[in-house]
């Protein structure tokens, strides 16, 4: 086993744990290929038991032979331990820092867990697109499942099967494919009952500087327009990012060519700045010595109210448009893999009751994120503390999950789940021992062979004696649509993280 | 009544009733689009009433405005903005200028009052009678709750130095001081203090044996001493049996007690005083108090805010900073008692307000007796009315210097707050009850906040004239509870908060009460509330069934020789069966009716539209507008 030669010492006695909020702890630490493990060898005390793929950044430092190392970890826990020995301290700190620093995939931890529990039902198989189908194919006869993308050759990033309007055929996706940024063509994301109304998300049109144009592309999203009726583009970028990305070949929907579509922009942030606003979050958090002026400054300058905001406000107003005005919309970004999720998902949990159900927001996070070709593994690569920044890493999803908590605090009896939850998906999206969150999209994780080779998160969380963690005491289903309050006031900063 | 003044003839009416101004619009605060209400305007003797075409009814007391203004005309009208102590802010659009320029006119009269007669609490009637009326006042009797604390005691005697006022004008009249100061010293102590508010005792801690005093400054200036003042501090530390040295906490900044020293006055000496530990504790003044609100305030009134603006608003008004401060001192006297069982002096320049504050909150946080409804008026009572917190000053009662005007007692309710945000299962009362306070200290509907010290009090003759605020609050008890309250855990606990930078939040119910978008649209709070109600309800139920069973059963025994009883038993057990089945059924269409979100009536403009950037900045392309938004199916 190659981990063994990462290993230089295995075993230490003698260390000391700190943790904020917590004693200190005496015992023994051991490193397996996976975990840093420290345990006191006591009954009834804890053990921690910490994923090597959870550390962030590793410091170490020496007084006299006691050498200390600072863990900290993605889920912005920072533990310390007290080594005795120069040496042992060095050999577990490089080993640390080269099993938390894995290349390959396969090496994780995943493919080596052997559960504990009895597998009631495979999470593999619980949200297929299929059935999701089914759930709205009963009211509308519009839509189709296309199995254009079966072998990921027309869309990378796409699932094998996709909702498309019943009208437009392979050949026409395949057209409009090579219009769209990454091959994102407008799929269906969601359909409202009420009204039929649908929100649909792709990628940028490669419209470039000459403003070229793809007929099928109009077409296919005409397709989803009642007669007479008009439909809504809301594009995440401010209009001038979207003037520069033609540029770059990218661009935006005309007037011209999209006579039925009324465009709006809503500027939300990306990567490196998102990523940043974490980083100067988490530290203005973990400063505990500043005064309260210095706390407001920090938080002021870390703009992560400000990025939930504004997502809030474009999810909002892309439900106004389903809900109140009664139309359509398409959602694109860039690639349509970040903020246009944000933006779909969010308003699905203002709209649909369904998805403030524990399964339901399961199914969306499996469909609107995972199988919508959210980069996890890229993005969720590192946190806020590592040194070593790359410019895809961003705290998109956890953002996501902010903004839930947000209407979740605002209609604390309208979601089956609670907290726990939401923190709960947040760890095992940047660590965990389940394959769900590995890869960056349905191809890679097909290559990677997760479904035979790992766990599904899904089929641990949905265990009843789990489940009742996650359970909202409060909860009455809500048929209703819910409409957060935006204004600065009404979002204050989540603790639970 | 001359006060109230329109064009209007008021054919029918007589001068004390109602005069209105019809379509008069009301505009919601943070709405950019021209969303708006239209309705009736009301000016009677003691509030403005608006009625609009829901027929919902806003009402707000003369009392409570703050100020009034009008602003330039407009196509539409002429707008009338009024802002509220209880942080109310309302915008009129009335149609006629002149109207406009009558109500300006009139509220702005009727808002300031020259004289305590004409305040609201002299005409209140809320229908008791005069022996109801005493029997409230009696309701907190501060010598019980000396009493309780174990006072007087073998350290601590009442005394009777002040019973005419003659010592302190702005003291009660009844006063615990240690028994081994004599009267001259004491008299001899008050001339050296600040207005004559010599160190007395305001929490006697029965366990540690310490107290927690307070006085106004010295009037040391850069030299001065007195032997007396030194001989009374000294008794306090004898006092306390276990420890001999005891804290003065001077609860200014270092800067401003020294500033006071060229005046004459100023802070302890270490050297005079033998065992004492001197500490400043920087709490700001009444000044910097009240325009750190206003800044506050100003932020928060923005339309259109960005979350950046709010957070740098909040942090350059410096409002949650001096919470903090407060907040501090409070927690550094309960540790001095708890942790070093030591004795407390506090003062600061006056020893009313910030001194007030540290000793209440001290108070609160080692004795758990105050975290109930009615202990927490007690405390009130005690350490701000009884005191001489000057409340008709600081809130504005009157018209009077401006610069008096602070929200001292305001602030003291947020620091109470932070506690129960902190403590949430500690306190018997909810966020409720400390709003109504809020309430209440500018309504002037009661007397209890009328005036600035006990002996001015009883000139207004207020027992006799006024209401007292607590009886009424404690009849209405149920909606202060907090449905988390466990008596148990917390009863004997002393509160240790803490004071990291990120446990301090803006108090949103306070300062936009009024501005429901703003808030939760759903509250677990009432949820728990109506859930316990319903437990209640139905233990009851189950306690009317079993009795009538048991009943029943004894008619059975009883009634087996008379066929006819038996029979008339048996047909009446179904019909009660289904009775219950109703009553179980009915619950829950109440409870939904409970449940529903708010802001689905039509009245309510909960909804707010979120694409105002955006149509500010492309107006070519899309504007999305309702008038009055609901929650539909």
């Amino acid at each position: 086993m190659e981990f063994a030669e990462l290993i230089k010492t295995p075993r230490v006695d003698n260390v000391v744990l700190h943790r904020p909020f917590y004693p200190a702890v005496e015992g023994t630490l051991c490193l397996t290929g996976h975990h840093l493990i420290l345990s006191s060898r006591q009954d009834n005390t804890e053990e921690l038991w910490l994923l090597h793929s959870n550390i962030d950044a590793i410091d170490k430092r020496f007084v006299g032979s006691l050498g200390t190392i600072i863990i900290k970890c993605k889920d912005f826990r920072i533990i310390q331990l007290d080594i005795p020995g120069m040496e042992e301290c060095l050999n577990i700190a490089s080993s640390i820092e080269a099993l938390s620093t894995l290349d390959s995939i396969t090496l994780m931890y995943p493919f080596f867990y052997r559960p504990m529990f009895e597998v009631i039902e495979d999470g593999w198989h619980s949200f297929l697109p299929e059935q999701e189908f089914e759930l709205y194919s009963s009211a509308t006869s519009e839509w189709r499942l296309s199995y254009v993308n079966k072998e990921f050759a027309v869309c990378p990033s796409y699932p094998p099967i996709v909702t498309v309007p019943k009208s437009i055929d392979d050949e026409a996706l395949r057209k409009v494919a090579t219009f769209r940024h990454g091959g994102r063509f407008p799929v269906l994301s969601y359909y409202h009952k009420k009204n039929g109304m649908v929100i649909m998300r792709s990628g940028q049109p490669l419209t470039g500087t000459n403003g070229r144009r793809c007929k099928e592309d109009e077409k296919l999203i005409n397709a989803t327009l009642r007669a007479g009726k008009r439909g809504y583009i809301i594009d995440t970028r401010s209009l001038n990012v979207a003037q520069q990305a033609r540029a770059k070949g990218g661009g935006f929907e005309q007037e011209a060519h999209y006579p039925q579509w009324r465009r709006i922009h809503k500027s939300i942030e990306r990567y490196h700045i998102l990523q940043e606003s974490l980083i100067k979050l988490v530290e203005a958090c973990n400063d505990q010595t500043h005064n309260m002026d210095r706390w407001l400054s920090k938080l002021e300058a870390s703009n992560w109210l400000t990025h939930i905001k504004e997502i809030l406000t474009a999810a909002c107003l892309a439900a106004q448009c389903i809900d109140r005005e009664g139309a359509s919309i398409l959602i694109h970004g860039t690639e349509g893999t970040d903020s246009t999720l944000q933006v779909t998902s969010l308003a699905q949990i203002i709209l649909e009751p369904r998805s403030r159900t524990i399964r339901g927001f399961e199914a969306l996070i499996e469909r609107e994120w995972l199988q919508a070709g959210h980069p996890f593994q890229q993005r969720c690569a590192q946190s806020a503390y590592c040194n070593t920044k790359q410019k895809w890493e961003a705290p998109v999803f956890l953002l996501f999950l902010d903004c839930v908590w947000q209407i979740l605090r605002q209609f604390p009896c309208s979601f089956e789940f609670n907290e726990n939850f939401l923190i709960m998906l947040f760890e095992h999206a940047y660590a965990s021992q389940f394959g769900t969150f590995l890869g960056n999209n349905e191809s890679e994780r097909c290559k990677l062979k997760l479904q035979q080779k790992t766990m599904s998160l899904w089929s641990w969380v949905n265990q009843p004696g789990e489940l009742s963690k996650f359970t909202n005491p409060l909860f009455e289903a809500n048929n209703l649509v819910i409409w957060p309050s935006v204004a600065p006031q009404s979002l204050p900063l989540w603790e639970g993280i | 009544m001359e006060h109230i003044r329109t064009t209007k003839p008021s054919s029918g009416f007589s001068f004390a009733a109602k005069i209105s101004v019809e379509q008069v619009k009301l505009l919601d605060r943070f709405s950019t689009s021209n969303k708006s209400l239209t309705g009736t305007l009301y000016l009677t003797a003691t509030h403005l009433l608006f009625i609009d075409s829901h027929q919902k009814e806003t009402w707000i007391l003369h009392h409570h405005i703050a100020s009034v203004e009008k602003l330039a005309l407009t196509t539409s009208g002429c707008p009338l903005v009024i802002q509220c102590k209880n942080f109310r802010t309302v915008h009129f659009i009335v149609p006629r200028e002149r109207d406009c320029h009558d109500i300006y006119n009139s509220l702005l009269q009727l808002s300031k009052q020259a004289k305590y007669e004409d305040l609201y609490a002299f005409s209140y009637n809320p229908k008791q009678n005069d022996s109801e009326r005493l029997q409230g006042w009696q309701l907190i009797d501060l010598a019980e709750e000396y009493k309780r604390m174990g006072v007087p005691n073998s350290h601590w005697q009442l005394s009777d130095a002040n019973r005419d006022y003659k010592i302190c004008e702005t003291y009660p009249r009844e006063l615990y001081v240690p028994r081994i100061a004599s009267k001259p010293i004491i008299v001899g102590s008050s001339k050296f203090r600040s207005k004559g508010r010599f160190p007395v005792l305001s929490y006697y801690h029965q366990d540690k044996e310490a107290a927690i005093c307070r006085c106004s400054q010295p009037l040391s200036g850069f030299s001065a001493r007195c032997l007396e003042d030194e001989h009374l501090l000294q008794a306090i530390s004898k006092a306390n049996p276990v420890n001999r040295y005891m804290y003065v906490m001077d609860t200014r900044p270092k800067l401003n007690a020294m500033a006071n020293r060229a005046a004459g006055k100023g802070y302890e000496n270490e050297d005079n005083y033998s065992n004492i530990r001197f500490q400043f504790v920087g709490i700001e003044n009444i000044h910097v108090m009240r325009s750190s609100l206003q800044k506050l305030l100003e932020v928060n009134g923005t339309k259109g805010l960005s979350v950046n603006d709010f957070y740098s608003g909040l942090e350059s008004s410096g409002w949650l900073r001096h919470i903090k401060a407060v907040m501090d001192a409070a927690i550094f006297l309960a540790k001095a008692i708890t942790v070093e069982n030591a004795s407390v002096l506090v003062h600061c320049s006056d020893g009313w307000d910030r001194t007030s504050q540290v000793c209440s909150l001290g108070s609160l946080l080692l004795d758990s007796y105050y975290r109930t409804i009615k202990g927490f008026m007690v405390l009130i009572e005690k350490d701000w009315i009884s005191f001489g917190h000057k409340f008709s000053e600081r809130c504005g009662h009157l018209d009077g210097d401006p610069k008096e005007v602070s929200p001292v007692f305001t602030q003291f309710l947020e620091c109470v707050w932070h506690l129960t945000e902190q403590f949430p299962q500690a306190f018997e009362f909810s966020e409720a009850f400390l709003l109504q306070i809020h309430e209440h200290i500018h309504s002037c509907q009661f007397g209890n906040f009328l005036g600035n010290c006990q002996k001015e009090r009883e000139e207004l003759k207020l027992k006799e004239k006024t209401y007292s605020l607590w009886p009424f609050l404690l009849e209405d008890q149920k909606k202060y509870l907090n449905p988390l309250y466990s008596s148990k855990s917390h009863r004997f606990t002393v509160l240790e908060p803490n004071t990291i930078s990120f446990n301090f939040k803006f108090w949103r119910n306070m300062y936009h009460q009024f501005d429901r978008t703003l808030h939760p649209r759903q509250s677990v709070f009432n949820i728990i509330m109506n859930m316990n109600e319903q437990n209640e309800q139905l233990e009851k139920d189950i306690k009317d069934l079993e009795s009538k069973i048991k009943q029943r059963k004894n008619k059975q025994t009883d009634g087996i020789l008379t066929k006819e009883l038996l029979h008339s038993v048996h047909p009446e057990s179904p019909t009660l069966k289904t009775s219950l089945c109703f009553k179980e059924q009915t619950l829950l269409p109440v409870n939904d009716a409970l449940r529903t979100i708010e802001g689905s009536s039509l009245a309510d403009n909960r909804y707010s539209e979120y694409a105002e950037e955006f149509s500010k900045s492309e107006p070519a392309v899309v504007s999305l507008e309702y008038g009055v938004a609901r929650m539909t199916c």
